[in-house]
């Protein structure tokens, strides 16, 4: 009996959250407090932490360079991505926090190459496409910011992080809107990663089934063209030999 | 819910202060972990870096998906610049290690040995365990009911069946990469055969017309 309704899919692990000095009690200490002055400096603590916290997995990229991801998802599934640059400052030889008027353009292929999502965001993005065909769909991030020709050799460092399938829900706000116990929470998340598997499956049908269309295609080709080849090798032969045989009698040495 | 409700200048209410708290440790609570497919083209070299903290344990499973000989240099640096560990030319591994510096840690692909062939390597960076769903699951007082612990049971055997459903997909996906290319080069060299077959034939006909077409008086030696 289901009483759940289903958030829709999204895929795999989340990637990391905002780091916090001190760990997650630390910020409970400083909130009882109490002054309103005080929490309202902690609110717009919080939310900038929120906003600007580190993404864990980074890597870096030069000015005009494009890089490309590729998520191999089944159909209807969610895909949220979310990244952060940081430019270098050549002078002080560090990477600035945050560097407004940096921006990225981001273009998402589906796997026969058209065009879903073609958008450009500023230095700090989150993207979200669906897949209406299941298969490999690009993802390429590039950086077409005009500041950036002022620094020569510019680099920049991206944060990112791209989610798709059940792991990238947002349970607790799920658990808020639904008004759901903990334990009904607990089977929601069951839910969700039981339909995630099903739709993998229904995808890897899908394929097995490219795969064996390509093997008896292989097999068609090699069949047809081996009979071919032979039939023309036996007619050169025939070809050769009586083209010769009236070349020779023409040269009266038959 | 509308952590943008708080403006500069005016106090929060306790509880918009606790949903922005909320959110935020739901934020710094997530399963630090990245998992991504990306295109290593030939003699080139890509990195990723990841901070982890001291003590906690990271894996790192990796595979090339297609391209050339399917097999890849990788090596993993601690934020003091050692290494901890290296392979070269593999198709898959996996590697786990638990921090003794906390830093900043670099795994990097390598495809340098490589000339023309680019490569696409699937790897998947996991850090820490992954944290509950709610962020106050984790400091509870009680034990878990049997409903609760049967649910976190089936969590993990989910857990289990998803990962080597990504297992099979990376190995079908490799296979099928290897037989698609099996099919076009078939095709390729039939053709190209087919050419030769043409061309040999005519030129071996042309060849040897060529040496009884001389002007040397000698085949014509037999009217006199």
């Amino acid at each position: 009996m289901r009483t759940l309704r289903l958030a829709p899919l999204r895929r795999r692990d989340w990637g990391a959250g905002a780091r916090m000095r001190g760990g997650p009690r630390a910020f409970v200490g400083r909130c009882r407090g109490g002054w309103r002055r005080a929490m309202g400096q902690l609110a717009l603590l919080l939310l900038a932490l929120c906003a600007a916290g580190a993404r864990g997995l980074y890597f870096h990229i030069g000015e005009t360079e494009k890089r490309c991801f590729i998520e191999e998802i089944p159909d209807e599934t969610m895909v949220i991505g979310n990244y952060r640059t940081q430019m270098w400052d050549k002078q002080k030889e560090v990477f600035l926090p945050s560097t407004p008027g940096l921006g990225m353009h981001v273009e998402v292929k589906d796997p026969e190459g058209k065009v879903v999502l073609s958008r450009q965001y500023g230095s700090e993005g989150r993207f979200t496409f669906t897949s209406h065909t299941p298969g490999d769909h690009q993802i390429c991030l590039h950086s077409n910011s005009t500041r950036m020709s002022l620094f020569a050799g510019g680099r920049l460092r991206v944060h990112l992080d791209i989610q798709g399938g059940e792991h990238a829900n947002n349970y607790p706000e799920i658990a808020a809107k639904d008004k759901l116990t903990e334990l009904q929470l607990r089977a929601r998340q069951l839910l969700d990663q039981v339909e995630q598997i099903q739709k993998e499956q229904d995808y890897q049908r899908y394929r097995e089934e490219r795969f064996r269309l390509t093997s008896e295609s292989t097999n068609q080709r090699v069949l047809w063209w081996s009979i071919a080849q032979t039939v023309i090798l036996i007619l050169t032969g025939i070809w050769q030999m009586r083209h010769l045989k009236s070349f020779f009698e023409a040269k009266k040495l038959v | 819910m509308g952590p943008a409700g708080a403006r500069p200048g005016s106090p929060p209410s306790p509880p918009l202060l606790l949903l922005l708290l909320l959110l935020l440790l739901l934020r710094a609570a997530r399963p630090r972990g990245a998992e991504l497919t990306f295109e290593l083209p030939d003699s080139a070299k890509q990195c990723f870096h990841e901070d982890v903290e001291r003590g906690a344990k990271f894996s790192l499973d990796y595979q090339v998906i297609t391209g050339g000989h399917y097999d890849v240099d990788c090596y993993v640096e601690d934020p003091l610049g050692k290494t901890i560990y290296r392979e070269t030319k593999k198709q898959y591994d996996s590697f786990t290690h638990r921090a003794e510096v906390k830093g900043v840690y670099q795994f990097c692909f390598s495809n340098e040995f490589s000339t023309f062939s680019h490569k696409t390597v699937y790897f998947d960076f996991q850090v820490g365990d992954e944290p509950p769903i709610l962020p106050d699951m984790g400091n509870r007082v009680t034990a878990l009911t049997q409903m609760e612990s049967a649910c976190v049971t089936i969590h993990e055997a989910l857990k289990t069946v998803i990962d080597s459903q990504t297992h099979y997909r990376l190995r079908e996906a490799q296979d099928r990469a290897r037989a698609e290319e099996l099919n076009s080069r078939v095709s390729y060299w039939s053709v190209g055969e087919t050419v030769a077959l043409f061309l040999v034939s005519f030129s071996q006909v042309l060849l040897l017309k060529s040496f009884f077409t001389e002007k040397r008086p000698a085949p014509r030696v037999a009217h006199s």
